[in-house]
């Protein structure tokens, strides 16, 4: 049984933070550098510049990527014979407000809904905890933006709805969204279980890597042909009308309920800043 | 390519046209959410309302021996009712990101201002146009205070004009 200590997790989660908040993947920004050269809006064209760019001023170390450094989003996989003395949420958190403060990045977090008293280290994470085989902690870390996220949404759609239906109801979203979630935006989807079931798996479907594609071919169907049909909606980056409006299209799905078709669709930045660390 | 100097004339606001790029260089003002619910009771803010620039931003932490830290737009639409009153008092301009309602719209026309974009995520980007900053009010509300900020060729996209015009494809207005 390995032994992994609080330290060990609250460093591996500190460090992780501030590198994803100051680094763009680099084969994110290789397909964004794609994006520009296949817009043919100008407009649209500039501002994907403008986000390249940027993304080469916060390598330096100095600035973030963007203001907004989100609210931290956790999924652990514990395996069963690994031995941590104490509480693996406490240790999160306790990397969570080390990076936050150590980074320079901004304290998003509020502590109650009405009083909006900030937290001032950016703790509570949301974090998912499960328990799985073998010797190891996975810890997939992503910094969660607003715009983005507060354009997400779930629906309880009738079984009859059927794909149409969760087409349809994708592409007015992202259509109504327009810019504020920061185009070109991942789109994450969940279809079925239940109601919070449907979030988690459409949060899930947005940390997935972009070149991985579903092993149902219904599904893996279904993702190409929201990317295509996305991208046809012609809002562009930011909203100002262009070809490129998303970069992928994730679904994940789960068994549900006879009567029931939940759909959430969780919407993801250009600044997409997510990665594992495992211990 | 505009450049304008802030305040920011009648005349100015009625030559702009969607899609134009400017590159402001002087006085802008920043203010977001909690900001704006305090500046509208504000019967003497400290800065001039008439003819200023308001950016819809919560910076970052700055390091030291750094002006600010990362510092793209928020979303704009939380401040459209807010932006009214304000727009009514003088301020001329407003730059963040995204689409705003139909009153927000009709309120900018009323008024004689306009929207600006700048690039939401640009963060670091945007902060390399910022020259000087100097906390002006509030602040209790850390990033959401608001501050002057002294800005040299500082980028934005004309999205609403004065004449009714949108630069945006998608929208809960189209």
């Amino acid at each position: 049984m390995r032994e992994i200590t609080f330290e060990a997790v609250k460093n591996a989660v500190k460090t992780n933070l501030i590198k994803i908040n100051y680094n763009l993947d680099d084969s994110f920004v290789k397909r964004l550098e794609d994006a520009r050269d296949r817009e043919s809006q100008s407009v649209s064209k500039s501002i994907l510049d403008d986000i390249i760019e940027n993304q080469k001023i916060a390598r330096r170390g100095i600035i973030p990527l963007c203001q907004d450094t989100g609210i931290v989003v956790a999924f652990v996989e514990m395996g069963r014979n690994i031995f941590f003395d104490g509480d693996i949420g406490a240790a999160i958190n306790a990397g969570v407000s080390a990076a936050y403060e150590e980074g320079y990045l901004r304290k998003s977090v509020v502590k109650h809904p009405f009083n909006r008293e900030n937290t001032k280290d950016n703790t509570p994470a949301v974090i998912h905890t499960k328990l799985t085989k073998g010797e190891e902690i996975k810890i997939k870390l992503a910094a969660k933006g607003a715009g983005s996220e507060n354009m997400s949404k779930v629906v309880m759609l009738k079984p009859s709805d059927g794909i149409e239906g969760v087409k349809q109801l994708v592409k007015d979203t992202i259509f109504k969204a327009g810019g504020r979630p920061c185009p070109p935006i991942i789109v994450g989807i969940g279809i079925g279980g239940n109601l919070e079931k449907s979030a988690l798996l459409s949060k899930e479907a947005l940390l997935r890597d972009l070149d991985d594609q579903s092993s149902d071919p219904t599904i893996r169907d279904l993702e190409n042909t929201l990317y295509d049909e996305i991208n046809a909606l012609g809002v562009g980056a930011m909203g100002v009308g262009g070809d490129i409006t998303c970069m992928g299209v994730k679904i994940n799905y789960y068994p549900m309920h006879i009567a029931s078709l939940p759909v959430a669709i969780n919407i993801q930045c250009h600044a997409n800043r997510h990665d594992e660390v495992i211990l | 390519m505009k450049k304008l100097t802030p305040p920011i004339s009648n005349e100015t606001v009625q030559s702009l046209r969607v899609g134009d790029k400017v590159l402001l260089s002087g006085t802008i003002y920043t203010a977001r959410d909690q900001a704006h619910m305090r500046l509208v009771n504000e019967e003497n803010p400290s800065f001039d309302l008439n003819g200023a620039v308001i950016y819809y931003v919560g910076p970052t932490p700055a390091r030291d021996g750094e002006v600010i830290g990362a510092c793209g737009p928020t979303s704009s639409y939380r401040m459209d009712s807010l932006a009214v009153p304000l727009m009514e008092r003088g301020v001329k301009m407003m730059i963040g990101k995204g689409n705003r309602g139909k009153d927000f719209r009709e309120s900018m026309q009323k008024n004689n201002a306009v929207y600006m974009i700048a690039t939401g995520g640009a963060g670091a980007l945007l902060a390399s146009k910022i020259k000087k900053r100097e906390l002006l009010m509030y602040e209790d509300l850390g990033p959401e205070a608001i501050y002057k900020l002294d800005v040299e060729n500082f980028p934005c996209f004309v999205a609403y004009d004065v004449h009714g015009n949108s630069l945006f494809k998608g929208d809960d207005n189209a």
